[in-house]
């Protein structure tokens, strides 16, 4: 899983079967630092809460359509969380 | 699998179910030297990894759920060792 952005909302009315209900989301994958990182991608929203601007993690592959209701559907990029914080946190050594 | 080191926890309140009481680790992708690599994950911890230690990642989701007991789950990236030392 990694960050990402949601930098906006996706409406497509005519689909494949399976995918009707399903929000999408243009979602830009982010660095550790929270900076901009390869292109923006199309995600389900799994979670049915994510909107623009906020910090999200996403799963890609086959595992983002198991985030999904019909987990039979051609998905490739899903939100699966909506982030409050990152911590860094101190090593003890 | 993969050698990362963890660096910090991701918190979420919305998320998926399958992501429910489980512990998000910020791992750094680091080369059998240590040295980071550039990329990271996400990782769900499965064995009490803390910050600082270097880290085995498994990213597959087959794998990931088996170890997690999780059919069915959504998730991809999973903490499934501590390293103690990497040689040659």
């Amino acid at each position: 899983m990694q960050l990402a952005r949601v930098t906006g909302t996706v409406v497509a009315t005519t689909k494949v079967p399976g995918l009707e209900g399903i929000k999408l989301l243009i979602i830009q994958p982010l660095d550790r630092h929270q900076q901009p990182s390869g292109t923006p991608v199309v995600a389900a929203d799994a979670v049915h809460m994510a909107g623009p601007g906020e910090l999200v993690y996403f799963v890609a592959a086959r595992e983002a359509a198991q985030a999904l209701p019909e987990t039979f559907v051609p998905v490739d990029h899903a939100v699966v969380g909506i982030v409050d914080a990152v911590s860094e946190l101190e090593a003890d050594a | 699998m993969k050698l990362g080191r963890v660096v910090g926890n991701v918190v979420s309140t919305i998320k998926a179910p399958d992501f429910e009481d489980r512990t998000l680790l910020l791992v750094d992708l680091v080369g059998p030297d240590g040295t980071p690599s550039g990329g990271y994950h996400i990782a769900v911890d499965n064995i009490g990894a803390g910050a600082g230690e270097t880290v085995l990642l498994l990213d597959e989701g087959n794998g990931a759920r088996q170890v997690l007991d999780a059919p069915g789950a959504p998730i991809r990236t999973v903490v499934i060792g501590i390293v103690d030392e990497v040689s040659g």
